[in-house]
């Protein structure tokens, strides 16, 4: 019985042991990756720095001011002023639906039927766009 | 075991026989054994003594040891804990109110050169020179080799300088990181931001120290590592902002004018919106004081007029006195005030160009022609004693509290004494000075239903309330006054069909540095609120030495310079600000026509 015991409690130590050797090796790539991530992260936070300061750069007023100029007539931007305001009593009723729509019922008097396109299209050519 | 027999049979029969006593063996033998077995105790005592001894031994090594080692070994903190996400950011950012960056930091490299490294000083002082202009190859050369072992070359650069250092190639040249601050903005703002510099210099950081404006005067809290992360978040309004320079820079130009300032405040919060003063500068690159002792200091583009332009405010003040004697009962808007006269021991006041107003004039209309002779009799009717602390309570006659460390350098120049010669001529604003932003405070107060109101940069969303100045009815009739003044009185140019502007035009000649005035220099003003109904919004413009050339004559009124400038600045900024402005009616189409 005592031998058994002796070499159970021998194996034990040795199993613990080998636990104990992978456990630590374990623990120390999970730092070595945490400390490589924390330099990702380190790094990231300067270049969103970098990038946020360069947007901040990029859309500066000037800049927007003079690249409205430049693309007055493609785009035609004013600067904001009070006679763009407008009374929602002013905008124009849609005009009544022709007789060819046929019957008025919901979704379908409106002649829809189909997925439509409310976002519009620019028909100006892609080669043509700035970006 | 063998055991030793204590009477061994053999000796016994022989003691027996030779009539010895038996006993006597017995105990000899006794204390033999004895022996062995108190021998054999005293070593395994010692053995455990021994086993004692090495566990205490050990015991105290390994605390020895922890101790030795903790000691030796440099503080650091546990790897894995904490992420340290904060180590970009030295110095807070500032944004506007919407959160636009108005200054950051960015990471570069400051060059440095250790010059016991150096291979060759001369190639390398020579191909300094050619990537960075500003040095010079001969003399950096003789800095490299006149004994020193360190010298800073260069306290910023760009990557492409950086790389073209790279390739001298020379173990000498050494890179420092550091952070430095960004205006990406450039010139926008330039007067509120101020600028920084570096501090302390070390190898691995510096630190960076607001020298002006905002940047100076919160510089603790920007510094702050606890707050690194939150940026500083401003009352002002970028697009506003842009605006507003915008139109001051054209106003400026327009009226030929030395340099000018705009404020644009909310009353009730007392948040600037926008704060421009031209010229400006470019907080990136900012310029040295002018070294001149004999300059004025308006002549260098540091100087900001809102908050350091001490200047006479000239008629605007006129208000105060009108809404004084209204809050002390003395006057209602409609009381008769002598406008024919007025003269105070031996000096007589008059009229600006001597005009006549005719005998009496309401207060009211005292107001809105701008009469100096009717508000010196208001004023005398009020008096120096009460006038003076009036002013006071409207913070005209101190530094403003505003986040700028400038303000507090610009101390509004007031008599010592007050007799009422200086009563009457403070009324309509000359004998004593303050800032322009003293005074949109102070309309502020009138404009929010007579509560006092505290300038500030920094957003905060809930209006606080300050102590009462005047009753919201006196403070009511007062822009009302102002309103007619740009209806039927001085300041007709901000006549607009959209915004309703209430204001009060001022003239002040400029003074001269020895005494007395300029004949043809004039600081032109016009502090105005808007919409008039119900006031949101308070703007005051000031053109320094403005010149009118459109008409017939040379004007130099406020009428004809700052007004229209003001106006220009309201219509724009408005919409920008989410006012709606007052829409007329469309013309009648066929299908309304109908209806009606």
């Amino acid at each position: 019985m005592r031998p058994l015991l002796y070499v159970l409690s021998f194996l034990a130590v040795l199993g613990l042991g080998f636990w104990a050797y992978r456990e630590n090796y374990t623990t120390q790539a999970a730092l070595r990756e945490v400390a490589s991530l924390q330099d990702d992260i380190a790094n990231l936070h300067e270049s969103l720095a970098i990038q946020r300061a360069e947007w901040a750069y990029l859309n500066r007023p000037e800049r927007l001011r003079d690249l409205a100029v430049l693309n007055f007539d493609r785009l035609g931007l004013l600067p904001m002023e009070p006679h763009q305001f407008g009374r929602a009593a002013d905008v124009a009723y849609p005009p009544p639906p022709s007789i060819a729509d046929g019957v008025s019922d919901g979704v379908s008097g409106l002649g829809i039927d189909q997925p439509m396109d409310t976002a519009g299209t620019l028909n100006a050519d892609p080669e043509v766009q700035t970006p | 075991m063998i055991r030793t027999p204590l009477r061994p049979l053999a000796r016994i029969l022989h003691a027996r026989a030779s009539g010895a006593n038996p006993d006597t063996i017995e105990r000899e033998n006794l204390r033999q054994r004895h022996e062995v077995m108190r021998d054999k105790a005293r070593g395994r005592a010692q053995l455990r003594l021994l086993f004692l001894c090495m566990c205490f031994f050990s015991a105290f090594t390994l605390v020895g040891a922890r101790m030795g080692m903790l000691s030796a070994s440099e503080p650091m903190e546990p790897r894995s804990a904490g992420a340290a996400t904060n180590i970009a950011q030295g110095r807070a950012d500032i944004v506007d109110r919407n959160g636009r960056v108005l200054a950051t930091n960015m990471l570069t490299h400051a060059l440095y050169v250790q010059t016991k490294d150096l291979i060759d000083p001369a190639r390398v002082a020579r191909e300094l020179a050619a990537i960075f202009p500003e040095l010079d190859g001969p003399t950096l050369e003789r800095r490299f080799t006149d004994g020193r072992s360190f010298l800073w070359v260069r306290k910023v650069m760009s990557p492409e300088q950086m790389q073209a250092v790279h390739n001298i190639g020379d173990p000498g040249l050494l890179f420092g990181p550091r952070e430095m601050r960004l205006y990406p903005n450039g010139s926008l703002a330039a007067h509120v931001l101020g600028g920084a510099s570096f501090g302390a210099e070390g190898v691995d950081s510096a630190e960076v120290i607001g020298t002006a404006g905002i940047e100076k005067a919160l510089d603790v809290r920007l510094r702050d590592p606890a707050q690194a992360g939150t940026p500083l978040e401003l009352s002002l309004d970028l697009t506003v902002q842009a605006t507003l320079e915008e139109v001051l820079h054209t106003g400026v130009m327009q009226y030929e004018a030395k340099g000018g300032a705009a404020i644009l405040m909310d009353v009730h919060t007392g948040e600037i919106a926008a704060l421009a003063s031209y010229p400006a500068f470019d907080p990136n690159d900012r310029p040295n004081p002018l070294a001149d002792p004999n300059a004025e200091p308006g002549d260098s583009p540091l100087f900001n007029r809102a908050v350091q332009g001490v200047y006479e405010l000239g008629s605007t003040f006129k208000i105060f006195a009108a809404a004084q004697a209204m809050e002390l009962g003395l006057v209602t808007p409609d009381t008769p005030i002598n406008t024919q006269s007025l003269s105070v021991g031996r000096k007589r006041f008059s009229e600006f160009d001597n005009h006549n107003y005719g005998p009496t004039k309401t207060v009211t209309e005292v107001i809105e022609v701008s009469s100096n002779i009717g508000t010196g009799h208001i004023a005398l009717m009020i008096g120096g004693e009460r006038q003076k602390p009036f002013l006071k309570s409207l913070g005209l006659l101190d530094a403003s509290p505003i986040e700028l460390v400038e303000a507090k350098g610009a101390r509004p120049l007031v008599p010592k004494k007050w007799p009422d010669v200086v009563t009457v001529m403070a009324s309509f604003g000359h004998g004593m000075s303050s800032s322009p932003l003293n005074l949109a405070a102070a309309y502020a107060t009138i404009a929010n239903g007579g509560t006092l109101v505290k300038p500030t940069l920094l957003h905060h969303t809930t209006p606080e309330i300050g102590p009462r100045v005047l009753s919201e009815q006196v403070a009511k009739d007062s822009v009302m006054m102002l309103r007619r003044v740009v209806t039927d009185g001085t300041a007709s140019m901000a006549k607009m069909d959209e915004y309703a502007i209430a204001g009060k035009t001022g003239t002040a000649d400029k003074p001269r540095r020895g005494g007395g005035y300029y004949e043809d220099k004039v600081v032109n003003t016009f502090a105005s609120v808007f919409p008039a109904e119900a006031p949101k919004y308070v703007l005051v413009v000031t053109l320094d030495e403005p010149i009118d050339r459109t008409g017939p004559e040379v004007r130099r009124t406020a009428g004809w310079t700052a007004v229209p400038v003001a106006a220009e600045i309201v219509r724009r900024t408005a919409p920008l600000l989410g006012m709606h402005p007052a829409i007329a009616p469309q013309p009648v189409d066929g299908l309304t026509a109908v209806k009606q």
